[in-house]
């Protein structure tokens, strides 16, 4: 870079990353104030994926709104439906049979699979180990059409019901489901082998990006990351719903709070998640019922929901006037207070750290791929999401020449 | 009835005007709005909720803002309620200063509400455009916008 | 013209813009390029900047606060650039239709050159979406 002409203005450069970002409610525009290769400040725009879904699920009945929440996110698709179902379960007071119950925790847990792999896939393509991107994404195939098998769709799933689900799963299904997840523990074992053995990888993830547990507290902060800083809190666990109390299973945390504690909690989630899909399946075999209440009306009252979805808990608040739709819906995604952790955890890393560092929080990276440097004065471009993204694997190359 | 809620109720007993158990883990606590700092406070730092979110509703009779509290080793969701009953120019003490993670929700409650947080340092748009038309809360049940 | 969209019909420089998408489509797009489907064997890859690109790839029901966006990056791609709008969101808004903050469906704001419908499209539809596209091209530029 040459040399600026008026020195007596300190240099402030800030790096746009963004606006583009998918998810609902939380999309992201971040801005990161830089100082030479360290990072100094950050603000977080948001708004550019507000759809307002929380007003369109007043006009929707109940069991329309179901689809709609499920399009608030595409990869936890379950995830939503599945608090919104809880929560109106919760203002009616309705049980659902027990073939529904796990039902329910197989797909909800076969989401945290194809979630977890989808982000381990994408966390290797920002540190430079674009291989690391194609296998995750290649064991995640699988996932999905064992999706397709049981729902008829690779995304979006609309098995959840209120009162139940909306489809069985076959008993002559099953042997092919649990065939496809030993197949995808194999391709687990291998990543998880590769991935956590590497210097190279814990060279750029270790100790970096660290959130301690006061400033989860202080943010609210859910999910893997907040069992990466040690805090030992589960939706599925404490508040159980579901199957999660019949089956069992751990709460997996670590120590530490930076980027390869994020990845451990998640890698590890990940066979826990198998070990309570193949659980339901066994079960599913002998359960016996109707998988659906075919519940008509639903009552006056509020109503608050809760799911464990991959990035956290999934919050839904529901108030009925005894109408067949909400007359409120509020909704929280877990990226909500999550992304907002990113003011702790960013400051004081490199830019090339930056990427990595934003995208340990696990909100969806379409944004990144708009990421560019500006710098403040003239305006100037002086990096683009491209080279963002090569400076940060010529670090990697630097450390594995260094190691 | 809950220990914690009991501990709530003695501390504040000018502030809690009603509780209601759905059941044991859902809890709605209904305070006055001039007080909500006071028992968010001691909710969250003395009783160690963990914060969750706050939602805005737009009833006939007021506007009410709801600050949901979870209880991890419990699973109890305490919600406590504050009701706005002035709707034309509707005022409540941010809590901003009491819980870091507060600010972005009470933004969005500003501007799909109207609600306006006294003492919070930021009250900008936070979802909708900057040029959106003051006055215009989507959330707001008299709107007439598509 | 027609020499430049014969360009057009050989290797596809695709740029993704997601405009208020639930990010199922754009998760689609990424499983087109990674092994099962891999669409780079084909010379179709996704690039960094729209200045780079043959095709505008856009996601979503496009809301008030990237609406200027967008019309911004259709003016900053070279021409001729052909626009495909991916997902029920950019055809036909579906129930976003009714929302305070969505401006319309993608053909309303910018020419739309290839509809690929479905919540989310599979990928084998985008492929097949793209293999139109082309054929499609490849007869305007009289080939």
């Amino acid at each position: 870079m040459e040399k600026d002409k008026n020195m007596q203005e300190p240099k402030r450069c800030v790096i746009p990353i963004g606006p583009y970002h998918p998810l609902q409610e939380e999309p992201e525009f971040f801005k990161l104030h830089v100082d030479g290769e360290k990072v100094t400040g950050i603000d977080i725009e948001l708004g550019y994926n507000h759809r307002g879904i929380e007003k369109l699920s007043e006009a929707k009945h109940f069991d329309q709104g179901i689809f709609l929440v499920e399009r608030i996110c595409g990869i936890c698709s379950t995830s939503h439906p599945f608090a919104f179902v809880n929560a109106v379960e919760d203002l009616a007071g309705i049980e659902i049979p027990e073939r529904a119950k796990y039902i329910r925790t197989v797909v909800g847990e076969l989401e945290r699979v194809h979630s977890h792999l989808l982000w381990l896939g994408l966390a290797g393509h920002f540190l430079g180990y674009n291989t690391v991107w194609m296998w995750s994404w290649k064991y995640r195939e699988p996932v999905l059409d064992i999706f397709e098998k049981i729902s008829g769709n690779r995304q979006h799933y609309a098995m959840m019901k209120v009162g139940g689900v909306r489809r069985d799963i076959a008993l002559e299904d099953m042997p092919w489901i649990e065939k496809t997840l030993d197949e995808l523990v194999k391709g687990v074992d291998m990543f998880k082998g590769a991935v956590m053995d590497d210097p190279v990888i814990w060279a750029r993830t270790k100790g970096i990006g660290i959130l301690t547990p006061q400033d989860i507290k202080e943010y609210g902060g859910v999910g893997p990351l907040a069992r990466a800083s040690g805090i030992d809190e589960d939706v599925r666990r404490d508040d159980p719903y579901a199957a999660y109390n019949m089956v069992d299973w751990k709460v997996q945390t670590w120590q530490g709070g930076d980027i390869f504690a994020k990845a451990v909690v998640r890698i590890l989630e990940l066979y826990e998640s198998v070990k309570i899909i193949r659980q339901c399946l066994t079960r599913l075999k002998t359960a016996p019922g109707p998988f659906d209440l075919k519940v008509k009306e639903i009552p006056a009252g509020e109503g608050i929901g809760r799911h464990e979805a991959p990035r956290g808990e999934v919050f839904h608040y529901v108030r009925s006037d005894r109408a067949n739709r909400p007359v409120r819906h509020k909704i929280r995604a877990p990226s909500y207070v999550n992304v907002a952790t990113n003011e702790k955890s960013v400051i004081g890393c490199t830019i090339s750290d930056a990427l990595i560092v934003l995208a340990a929080v696990d909100p969806c990276y379409c944004c990144t791929e708009r990421v560019a440097v500006v710098d403040a004065g003239s305006g100037k471009h002086l990096y683009n999401g491209n080279d963002l993204i090569r400076l940060s694997h010529e670090k990697t190359e630097r450390l594995k020449k260094q190691l | 009835m809950n220990p914690m809620i009991e501990q709530i109720q003695s501390k504040f007993p000018q502030a809690v005007t009603k509780i209601y158990e759905h059941n044991a883990r859902r809890i709605y606590v209904d305070v006055k709005p001039e007080h909500i700092a006071a028992v968010a406070g001691f909710i969250y730092n003395d009783l160690s909720f963990r914060y969750v979110i706050a939602s805005g509703i737009d009833t006939p009779e007021a506007i009410e803002i709801l600050y949901h509290f979870s209880h991890d080793s419990t699973g109890l969701m305490l919600s406590v309620r504050a009701a706005i009953a002035d709707k034309e120019k509707p005022a409540i003490g941010s809590l901003t200063s009491v819980i870091k993670g507060i600010s972005w929700i009470e933004r969005e409650i500003h501007e799909l509400l109207g609600v306006d947080f006294t003492g919070h340092p930021n009250l900008k748009h936070l979802l909708l455009t900057d040029d959106w038309p003051q006055g215009d809360y989507p959330l707001r049940h008299d709107n007439k916008r598509k | 013209m027609s020499y430049a969209i014969n360009a057009l019909t050989k290797s596809l420089n695709v740029f993704h813009a997601a405009c208020s998408p639930c990010n199922n489509c754009d998760i689609e797009i990424l499983d087109a390029i990674t092994p099962r489907h891999d669409v780079e064997r084909f010379g179709i890859q996704l690039v960094g900047s729209i200045r780079h690109a043959d095709v505008l790839l856009v996601t979503g029901a496009v809301n008030k606060k990237v609406v200027h966006r967008i019309k911004k990056l259709y003016e900053q791609a070279p021409k001729p650039v052909l626009v495909i709008a991916v997902g029920g969101c950019a055809c036909s808004e579906i129930m976003f239709r009714d929302s305070y903050n969505t401006c319309g469906p993608l053909d309303k704001i910018i020419p739309v050159d290839l509809y690929i419908p479905g919540c989310p499209p599979k990928p084998e539809a985008m492929i097949a979406g793209v293999v139109k596209l082309i054929q499609a091209a490849t007869k305007k530029a009289g080939g």
